[in-house]
């Protein structure tokens, strides 16, 4: 059998494969961190709690929503509830659910996190540290932690055999989704008009202003948008993982030190950093998987040590 | 300030923190404390449905007619042996726990072992697969019901070895009961003439097995043995599905599925799968209708579970023998009448407390029907074999157990 | 800054020595009032919270990574003292320093970044002591280590099995770091911790080693850590996951908050807040972690001093 670096090649493709996938979700989620960083100075620790939101968003637009009154006032032989009926696909999710989301986040972002703007940036972290909290908390009481099934969108399912793996169609698909929602996002910010506002904005929110452009609505939107990308990538995650409570939650640790690496500053470079890295981890379950939950950790030291402004970053 | 007094006083205070928990005499109230998993992956298979099960055991003993005040108490453990063993020194320290049941979660179920070993307590694992809470780590206080990874081991992996999987690769969860039931199953598969490829272990609670498939795939292995349970097990072989693995042809062969799991995966993904397990509601008119009065009360509305069935008959079993020895408060004592005393239940039918811990009752490898077999709602299994209860646990002569006298 | 007359500066001592008598006496007491395992864990906490507001509040680096030291320390005294059968008196020190050492290597990468870069940064290493926690036999992955014994120390002089005796000697551990921790914020030292949380540029322009005292200050915030992580795995008598975890650095973060983030006492109150909040409401099942974010989110928006902040605030009091 022939090997490449001691390795089947349908072990390594394979597991590259995965990374890429993995990568697609890395890359959405430090791009809505990216997006939201930049124009608010925030970090937004709620990011895996909206991401989260989005899968179990899609689980609601298919299902419908059970509101279940307890068991001991239900008596008990029956268990009643109070249904709030909808049957909308993948495909109305993955339209609608960022839409809802991205309007959660902006309500939450006028009320709460407009308040602190302007103090140290430790109280964004915490802040938003504190709502993760509340909205995990909140989703595990009424959902448990075990998570519940999405089904793989009908057209999705099955898949082909590229000969050195079976790739399922729908993990293929969210590849593709990714990327194109990743350019786009970029094209959007460094190509046109709008873009060239929110860049101005970030560079220096007075000036804007007195252009006449409403910055806190801005700011507001931006916000909703980078929220929105998480929960996208929520609806790219149902059916693949569980839709489960804490889904978000550790993924958001990865996805922090893919920022750190990436640095902050650039839209391009989170994006490039999140596939990478996932192209990275896939490498490493093949030559050391005992390694693979760390690599992304290692790699960021390493960073530091070199170019602690990331590696696409601007000095602070 | 007399040092004497001061002393005496302080003597005093210590001992009544020391001993308060185990003061009275001729203790006539029993607390049950059922240290459980109830918001993550074992939720479904234990969860409130062990509090229902011990609270349908207080009923059909009759002791609170005869003055028994006795009361349940659920504690979540959240798959965390720290916050096990810290959860039962509380319950028994400051809520005067008797007895701690069910426990899913074999590294959990070990630390609680030791807790209730040192306070001298009684535990009643029904929930808990590690075969070492009645091997290596047995004490005078465990007595452990249902299945035990030796059980599973010997079912599963003796059934498909025999019936031709003789190569085996195995998905393991990392802790004690993945560990053991690779360990138990491996030992199995090999006494067989099969062989183990090669494993790997993920960690508990993981969402995505797709690159744990990738190898299980590719190490060609006729066998995929699941060594994990509940949400971990679902998944598998849900993804195992997405990969067109048991359409190429490998057989998945998951170590200990729950009725629960079957429930939430549907016909459709689980038929065919065959496991070994110690009890089905479906069996005999006993269990149906023990079973019937259980889904009645169970707030999720589900049918039981082997372990919930064996929280049933182990505090039921507990609390005959407490009433003879007539006072809970000597945990030893009361595993010690448990031991003297035959078990007998509509669940498991009889048997016996072994010197080491272990209650023996008949195994059964079931296989999960088809969609169009199934008549009604949770008719799952088809009956393919049963193991007797003398065949189907680890034998004395192998024990580890310091307990047994060799 | 405006300048404290003397008098006043000492009537602030005056306070804060006040506060700690009050403090001990309350401490010395409580076992024969609460349930002295409680007091154990919170105490513990208690220190940790400590040792991490010495770097927060009076340096202005927010650790979200202090579990990993914690761990560290819990593990390392863990193993030794059940797997290796060393004594307790020995493997809490043992606990203690391989987290110093952690420290070292956490700091020298983490400082090279500031504000919230700090914050991702020790988070991320700390995701790599917890996966390495859980790869590393040792370790015995998510089983942790246990039981830890408790049990004779100092050739018998001291029985920790005994409810009261392990009490009062994990009361001395905490005090002792207390103590530690007092010393170094009023020592020259601590005065240039404070410069550099004031005005980094100026305190390097005026000579300062800054990197070099952010070090120190995180080292040695660290090696506290380690004492109170080796010291809890006695009390509960294991180490494992949780204890590496980061939701376990976030309640740090929200002991330092509730009582006040560079206070001196704020982190004590917060951490028995916190502790009983926990053991107390655990019956509420993820409740708890909806109230911890309520009280997050309430800290920041409306009482960022936090409790002892505010009171201290009040009554013009330096607590």
């Amino acid at each position: 059998m022939p090997t490449i670096f001691g390795m089947p090649p349908q072990v390594l493709f394979g597991q590259l494969s995965l990374g890429l996938i993995n990568g697609s979700f890395y890359a959405l989620l430090s791009l809505g961190l990216a997006v939201i960083f930049g124009m608010l100075n925030i970090v937004n620790f709620a990011h895996g709690a909206v991401y989260m939101m989005g899968a179990f968003c899609a689980y609601f637009l298919l299902n419908g929503i059970d509101l279940p009154i307890p068991w001991w006032m239900a008596g008990h032989f029956s268990l009643m509830n109070i249904h709030f009926g909808s049957h909308l696909s993948f495909w109305w999710a993955l339209l609608l659910a960022p839409i809802i989301v991205g309007a959660i986040g902006m309500f939450l972002q006028r009320v709460l996190i407009a308040r602190i703007a302007g103090l140290d940036h430790i109280y964004g972290l915490l802040l938003t540290f504190g709502l993760a909290a509340i909205l995990q908390g909140l989703f595990q009481n009424q959902f448990g932690s075990s998570g519940l099934p999405y089904e793989i969108p009908d057209g999705l399912s099955g898949g082909h055999n590229l000969g050195f793996m079976f790739l399922p169609n729908y993990r293929a698909f969210v590849v593709g989704a990714s990327i194109v929602v990743c350019f786009a996002t970029w094209f959007v910010i460094e190509r046109t008009k709008l873009g060239s506002y929110l860049r101005a904005a970030t560079e220096n929110p007075s000036l804007v202003r007195a252009f006449g452009i409403n910055v806190p609505l801005m700011i507001t939107l931006t916000y909703g948008f980078g929220v929105a990308l998480a929960a996208f990538a929520g609806v790219l995650a149902a059916p693949i993982y569980q839709v489960r409570p804490l889904m978000g939650a550790d993924l958001i640790i990865v996805v922090f030190a893919v920022v750190v690496i990436g640095g902050m500053g650039s839209i391009l470079g989170s994006i490039v950093t999140g596939f990478g890295l996932g192209i990275v981890e896939g490498l490493t379950k093949v030559y050391y998987p005992q390694a693979s939950g760390i690599v992304v950790f290692v790699i960021m030291a390493i960073v530091l040590l070199i170019k602690p402004t990331g590696l696409f970053g601007r000095a602070a | 300030m007399n040092y004497k007094i001061a002393g005496l006083a302080m003597a005093g205070l210590m001992s009544s923190v020391a001993f308060a928990p185990s003061a009275l005499a001729a203790d006539k109230t029993i607390v049950i404390g059922n240290v459980n998993d109830m918001s993550s992956l074992y939720a479904d298979t234990g969860g409130i449905g062990s509090e229902v099960a011990a609270k349908m055991a207080i009923e059909d003993s009759g002791m609170e007619k005869k003055g028994w005040k006795i009361s349940v108490i659920s504690a979540d453990h959240q798959n965390k042996p720290d916050v096990g063993a810290t959860l039962t020194r509380q319950l028994i320290d400051e809520k005067h726990a008797d007895v701690i049941i069910d426990t899913p979660n074999s590294g959990v179920a070990l630390a609680v072992a030791a807790v209730v070993k040192e306070k001298n307590k009684v535990f009643i694992p029904s929930g808990a697969a590690s075969a070492a809470l009645t091997g290596a780590a047995c004490t005078p206080n465990t007595v452990h019901w249902t299945y035990d990874t030796y059980e599973l081991a010997h079912g599963t992996g003796g059934a498909i070895t025999r019936a031709g999987g003789k190569s085996w690769f195995f998905l393991t969860a990392d802790y004690a009961f993945g560990k053991a039931l690779e360990a138990d199953t491996t030992a199995v598969v090999k006494a067989e003439g099969g062989t183990v490829l090669g494993h790997d272990l993920h960690p508990l609670n993981t969402a995505d097995f797709s690159s744990f498939l990738l190898q299980a795939q590719a190490s060609k292995a006729q066998v995929i043995g699941l060594a994990n349970a509940g949400g971990d097990t679902i998944n598998s072989i849900k993804q195992a599905a997405e990969f067109g693995i048991i359409k190429g042809g490998q057989t998945i062969a998951p170590l200990l599925l729950f009725i629960t799991d079957v429930n939430a995966m549907g016909l459709k993904v689980a038929q065919g799968l065959e496991f070994t397990s110690s009890f089905y509601w479906d069996m005999n008119d006993g269990t149906r209708a023990w079973a019937k009065r259980f889904q009645a009360l169970d707030p999720a509305h589900h049918m039981p579970t082997q372990g919930q069935a064996g929280a049933y008959a182990g505090v039921l079993h507990y609390l005959k023998a407490v009433e003879k020895v007539g006072d809970p408060s000597d945990g030893a004592k009361v595993v010690a009448e448990m031991k003297a005393l035959p078990t007998d239940d509509p669940l498991f039918g009889k048997g016996t407390v072994r010197i080491d811990g272990r209650v023996t009752h008949p195994a059964y490898l079931f296989k999960v029907k088809t969609p169009e077999e199934s008549k009604y709602p949770w008719d799952y299994y088809k009956l393919v074999a049963t193991i007797p209860a003398d065949k189907a646990f680890r034998p004395l002569s192998e024990s580890d157990c310091p307990l047994v006298k060799k | 800054m405006t300048a404290i007359s003397l008098s006043e500066a000492h009537g602030r001592n005056r306070a804060q020595k006040v506060a700690m008598v009050v403090m001990l006496a309350v401490l010395l007491a409580a076992p024969f009032f609460v349930y002295p395992y409680f007091l154990m864990q919170a105490l513990c906490f208690a220190l940790l919270a400590c040792a991490f507001n010495l770097l927060v509040g009076y340096v202005g680096l927010l650790s979200f990574g202090h579990a990993m030291f914690m761990g560290t320390g819990a593990y390392i005294c863990a193993h030794l003292a059940q797997a290796r059968g060393v004594p307790v008196e020995f493997a809490i020190p043992a606990g203690m320093l391989v987290a110093a050492l952690v420290g070292v290597v956490a700091g020298a990468l983490s400082i090279r970044r500031q504000g919230i870069y700090f914050s991702m940064t020790t988070l991320a290493l700390s995701q790599l002591i917890y996966f390495l926690a859980l790869e590393l036999p040792f370790t015995h992955g998510e089983d942790g280590i246990q039981p830890v014994p408790q049990t004779k120390i100092f050739g018998g002089l001291l029985d920790l099995g005994h409810p009261l005796q392990i009490y009062y000697f994990v009361l001395v551990i905490f005090f002792a770091g207390f103590l530690l921790i007092y010393r170094v914020i009023n020592s020259p030292f601590g005065e240039v911790l404070k410069s550099i949380r004031e005005n980094e540029p100026r305190a390097i322009s005026l000579g300062y080693k800054v990197d070099q005292y952010k070090l120190m200050a995180f080292v040695l915030s660290a090696t506290l850590a380690g004492l109170a992580g080796a010291t809890k795995a006695l009390v509960v008598q294991n180490a494992s996951l949780s204890d590496v975890y980061w939701t376990t650095s976030g309640e740090i973060v929200l002991m330092t908050l509730v009582g006040g983030m560079g206070t001196i006492f704020g982190p004590v109150i917060g951490a028995f807040i916190v502790s009983a909040m926990q053991v107390y409401l655990s019956g509420l099942g993820q409740w708890v972690t909806v109230i911890q974010g309520v009280i997050f989110v309430t800290c920041v928006l409306a009482f960022r001093r936090g409790i002892v902040g505010e009171i201290a605030a009040k009554f013009g009091l330096n607590l």
